[in-house]
């Protein structure tokens, strides 16, 4: 049971919290002009490392409210808890997000700027 | 036997005046206050307490503690009765009732004892290998295998106890109360931290409670021990669980800990809980768990009268009972020695110690030779004589090498055999906690290496031997801790403490030698509860089973419910023997949680019954069940389902229910549609993204049906969306599904378009919705509302109004899921009941009816109209369903929309929504009934799709039925096959729409 930040409510039992999957995957403004490959990397696909990662938590039996962290999946730290629309700031955090291979992906370029996700 | 023949007056902490009777295997004995089962039976004489798993050879009482392999008891009676419990730590108490497990049909005449005999036919991995083929036999095999084996029987009916979860926090966590666990918890405490003090055990004390032998800061242990507790309990912010085990180490330092509040009281309280599971998040751990004693491999080490060395101290120095009056001490290491001083000084004989090393020397020694005690250094027991209880063991000498004996064989006469094979640590938590195990080849056992959590290890579960290392370990790591989690302070003192101590080192002989091969006369015991031995282990190894893991599935070393606490090392140490290889590199299986077996229902707790899952209820309720209504589970909701009238059966109900919405005016609470208020000025654009049709033009005071989907394009929630102003919306949804639409709209709005200026608020249980439905329902509620204009052109389909209903404010919605004329009166929910009442009696004269769920699916059903959830199951887009009309073409981009384009979503045999008719008009399908085309005589034939909806229909006449079927419409027309248990049907395909195809009604 890990035992998570959240930015509004302070550390809780991970039981109180939903998982999300993945962060910094934005949604394409303009699907029609991907490919169905391309599209289906948006829509599928996901990096699943050992080690650091970027993902997203809602406070579900809490504040209800949205944001990313950043953790390893090997020792379950949390390294590093900001808010959405905003990037990593501790340097794993901002190597991983770096090193995402979807950076610079048809579908991350067709993702509007300024998006909460990007 | 006398009563209590082996208990020695002056020794012990057991309460020799309070005298507790008990029963086991139906006889009845008596026992002291402070006793376990297990002391209180070795007082009584009794070694022989269960038979082996696998050759039902006699087993007697081996330790004293939660390691126990062999005394497994099935406790008490009736739904009370619980299996597998450990004698050893079973509390005595008035009337306890205890019965041997694993013999038949006496623990000692026992008919599968024919095993031992046979014995060559059942080596590693006899399940596997005899019972591979053939596969249909299986069933039979294992009911064989499980009453030959059988640990115990669980009881077949509910638990009738209570239990109960905690939720704690703390600074420090110390597990285990041994002079270790006492002064790190005394350390922390004194610094104002909080501390939870955890030990398994009745009493707090670990080891100082069988230790009269050493005295502590000038003190007796006992006194130590109890000024110790003393001083912790006067920390304000300490806790004392004793009878507590921790049981399982997880992430983020949370810890659960199984406390029994009142298995030990003979007559408890009603207020409190049998047991309570403890969750705790600690700041910091220390672990002070002590150490297990290991067993020595020997010939035939398996008799009654054959006990850990640390045991037999145990059951001397804390319960007063003398194990064996004429004892053998068998070991490798000093620590025995201190069981031949303790029994000798108790009165008891000690034949001999045989002790494997050869050099040996210092104050122990010394102290047995001046005893009189014969020790034979370099010597081994090679064989052990007596059938329920060791009578005389053979000695011989050991080759310098250790790898065989030689000279003459000498009889010694026993009746006990104190065995001692050095300790291993308790490492289970550390290594549940992902903490790293180092060999020490000096102790022969693992002890903890790298800490993965902020834990540290403390005392005897460290290796350390001395009770001063114990303490002065314990003292740093309570206080380190608790400086760790932020308090200030000092450690006290180390206490000066003196006891015997010996020269220190062992000799490891893993598989003692005896006078034939291993395995070849007699059985060498490495699991004692899934009898496992040294030649299996060999076996297995030879038979290419040499990863650790592999072995111990194969053999089933360590599976047990003791999971191997005195057997894992030894078993990993032969099978390094084996491969030649040193036991790092053999490497060791994961330590899982729990630590001891515990009680299912712990893990339910108060969650059970009525509590397992919130139950909601409308305002409405209470007329419902009046009006003895049958309920249905919709989610956590309870929804009246159908209201029989008497004498009348499901179907009849519902028939009539069905035919009064359409033909008269029916009446249904339809309060537990999800509702979500949705404001701002974004909102209509919001919706555009959300749903597949076009909400910008949407005018204030009209209403919309809304498909959602999510971005695969496969349906995911519908409902009805009325604008109540501009920039304020009022949102259907599923009854099942509104937790997770509002859940989805936040997370479009938090985490994709945090620019829009909009906001959503549950508004489920803010009101209550009463449908009315039928020819009559305009009239009805035109008796009871005078400010709204009721006529269609004022107030036409798919319209909200605002007015009085009964002179109740109310939202009036003119939708329907029925294609009857209806209504849906929306009231602040205090005025549900009250609406409803006043319906009900202006209705009267139009006999109002009632209807349920039921009906409600047979209404929607005639008309075609899809259940999500019933007519989809996450793989349904909205061309599969025949609604490619609700899908807006003109929108430029909605949730789902690029995937609709996807070439798996236009595939030709994607499966379609169609009706299906039956031939014979009253055979109504099964839901889930699977359709073919080809049909053949058995299975398998192509399965085309599967009936998603099927009733009969009143107003049709006729059952109907909707399925998804592999290119559906085009099979429009066609005959099919429904293939049941013991018939099949044939169906016809049409168009999912069996009642006023133009939906004429609607208007009335
Ligand atoms: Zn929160």
């Amino acid at each position: 049971m890990l035992l998570i930040e959240c930015p509004w409510c302070g550390p809780r039992d991970e039981a109180e919290f939903a998982y999300g999957g993945e962060a910094h995957i934005a949604r394409p403004t303009e699907p029609d002009k991907l490919s169905d490959a391309e599209w289906a990397e948006y829509l599928f696909l996901a990096s699943n490392p050992r080690g650091t990662y970027l993902e997203r938590w809602r406070h579900a039996h809490g504040c209800r409210r949205w944001f990313n962290a950043v953790r390893d999946t090997y020792t379950h730290e949390i390294i590093e808890i900001y808010a959405m629309g905003s990037l990593p700031k501790s340097k794993l955090g901002i190597q991983a997000y770096e090193d995402s291979w979807r950076r610079g992906s048809a579908a991350e370029q067709n993702a509007k700027r300024g998006s909460a996700k990007s | 036997m006398s009563p209590q023949s082996h208990r020695v007056t002056e020794r012990g902490r057991t309460d020799k005046t309070r005298l507790i009777p008990f029963k086991f295997d139906g006889r009845d004995y008596v026992g002291q206050a402070g006793d376990t089962l297990a002391s209180a039976l070795l007082a009584n004489g009794v070694h022989l307490v269960g038979r082996g798993f696998k050759y039902h050879r006699p087993r007697g009482i081996l330790s004293a503690g939660s390691e126990e392999p062999n005394a497994l008891i099935q406790l008490g009676q009736g739904q009370r009765s619980e299996p597998n419990t450990r004698a050893t730590q079973i509390e005595l108490f008035e009337g306890l009732v205890a019965e041997s497990q694993n013999r038949w049909p006496s623990l000692a005449f026992d008919i599968g004892e024919a095993n031992n005999l046979v014995s060559r036919l059942l080596p590693s991995g006899f399940y596997y290998k005899t019972f591979m083929w053939p596969a249909s036999w299986w069933e039979k095999y294992e009911h064989m295998i499980r009453r030959a084996a059988g640990l115990g029987k669980a009881p077949v009916g509910r638990d009738p106890d209570r239990y109960e979860k905690h939720h704690a926090h703390c600074d420090v966590l110390v597990v285990g109360s041994g002079p270790a666990g006492l002064a790190a918890a005394l350390a922390a405490a004194r610094t104002g931290a909080r501390v939870i003090l955890a030990d398994e055990q009745s009493e707090l004390g670990g080891g100082l409670l069988s230790n009269s032998e050493a005295t502590i800061a000038g003190k007796s242990t006992e006194a130590w021990r109890s000024d110790t507790i003393a001083a912790i309990e006067a920390c304000e912010a300490a806790t004392l669980l004793p009878r507590t085990t921790v049981t399982g180490y997880y992430d983020h330092n949370y810890l659960t800990m199984v406390e029994r509040v009142t298995d030990h009281l003979a007559n408890p309280p009603a207020h409190l809980p049998r047991q309570r599971l403890w969750k705790v998040r600690a700041k910091r751990v220390v672990l002070a768990t002590g150490a297990i004693e290991r067993p020595l491999v020997f010939r035939d080490n398996d008799r009654p009268g054959i006990m850990l060395s640390s045991a037999v101290r145990t059951y001397l120095q804390r319960y007063g009972v003398l194990s064996g009056r004429r004892a053998l001490v068998f070991t490798n290491n000093d620590d025995a020695y201190r069981t031949a001083l303790s029994l000798k000084e108790a009165g008891g004989v000690v034949a001999a110690i045989v002790d494997l090393r050869i050099e040996v020397s210092g104050a122990l020694l010394d102290a047995a030779r001046a005893k009189g005690i014969e020790v034979l250094l370099g010597h081994a027991v090679v064989a052990t004589k007596g059938h329920k209880h060791v009578r005389s063991v053979s000695v011989m000498a050991l080759t310098g090498a250790g790898d065989g004996v030689q000279g003459l064989a000498r009889e010694i006469e026993c009746d006990l055999i104190a065995m001692a094979g050095g300790w291993n640590p308790t490492v289970h938590l550390l290594s549940q906690s992902r903490g790293k195990l180092s060999w020490n080849e000096d102790l022969g056992a693992f002890v903890p290496g790298q800490s993965f959590q902020a834990e540290t290890s403390a005392g005897s579960c460290t290796g350390a031997l001395e009770t001063a290392d114990c303490i002065r370990q314990g003292l740093k790591a309570g206080m380190d801790a608790a400086r760790a989690a932020g308090f200030k302070g000092r450690a006290p003192a180390a206490p000066k403490v003196e006891e015997h101590s010996g020269s220190g080192g062992m000799r490891l002989i893993w598989t003692v030698p005896s006078t034939r091969p291993v395995g070849r006369g007699g059985k060498h015991f490495v699991d004692f509860q899934n009898d496992v031995t040294a030649a299996d282990i060999r076996l297995a190894a030879r038979e290419g089973y040499q990863s650790v893991e592999h072995l111990k599935r194969y053999t089933t070393t360590g599976m047990g419910t003791d999971q191997g606490k005195t057997s894992n090392v030894n078993a990993l140490a032969i099978l390094g023997d084996v491969l030649s290889s040193d036991i790092p590199g053999v490497g060791t299986t994961t330590f899982r949680a729990p630590f001891t077996p515990s009680a299912i229902g712990l893990y339910a707790a108060r969650n059970v019954g009525e509590f397992f899952d919130p139950e909601r209820r409308t305002m409405i309720d209470e007329w419902h069940r009046e009006a003895g209504a049958k309920f249905e589970h919709v989610g956590q909701w309870m929804r009246a389902w159908y209201y029989p009238k008497p004498g009348e059966a499901q179907r009849q109900a519902v028939d009539r229910e069905v035919k009064a919405a359409r033909d008269g005016v029916g009446i249904m609470d339809a309060s537990t549609l999800g509702k979500i208020d949705i404001q701002g000025p974004d909102a209509a654009e919001f919706l555009n993204r959300v749903y597949t049709n076009a909400w910008l033009k949407l005018g204030i005071g009209r209403c919309r049906y809304g498909l959602m989907l999510h971005e695969d394009a496969m349906v995911f929630d519908d409902g009805v969306t009325t604008r109540l102003a501009e920039n304020h919306f009022h949102m259907t949804t599923t009854t099942g599904g509104a937790a997770g639409v509002l859940d989805w709209l936040e997370e479009w709005r938090q985490t994709e378009w945090p620019e829009m200026k909009v906001h959503f608020t549950s508004v489920t249980e803010q009101w209550a919705v009463v449908s009315i439905c039928g020819r009559k329902s305009r009239e009805l509620l035109a008796e009871l509302c005078d400010d709204i204009d009721l006529s269609g052109e004022a107030f036409p389909f798919m319209a909200m109004r605002e007015g009085t209903v009964s002179g109740l404010p109310a939202r009036v919605f003119r939708i329907s899921f029925t294609g009857e004329l209806s209504y849906e009166i929306n009231v602040a929910a205090r005025h549900g009941l009250a609406l409803w009442r006043a319906l009900m009696a202006a209705g009267e004269k139009h006999a109002i009816t009632p209807y349920g769920t039921e009906a409600m699916h047979v209404l929607r059903a005639e008309k075609g109209f899809i259940i999500v959830g019933q007519e989809t199951d996450g793989t349904v887009g909205p061309d599969d369903l025949g609604m490619d009309w609700i899908v807006s073409k003109k929108k430029p981009d909605f949730i789902g929309r690029r995937s609709l384009a996807r070439p798996d979503m236009l595939k030709p045999d994607r499966k379609q929504l169609v009706g299906l008719l039956t031939d014979d008009p009253n055979e109504v399908l099964p839901e889930g009934g699977q359709i073919v085309a080809d049909l053949k005589p058995a299975p398998p034939m192509e399965m085309l799709g599967h009936i998603t909806s099927s009733y009969y229909s009143p107003n049709c006449g006729h059952s109907i039925a909707m399925a998804l079927i592999k290119g559906g419409r085009a099979r429009t027309g066609e005959k099919l096959f429904v293939p049941l248990d013991g018939k099949t049907v044939s169906v016809r395909v049409v168009e999912p729409k069996f009642f006023d195809p133009e939906g004429e009604r609607a208007n009335g």
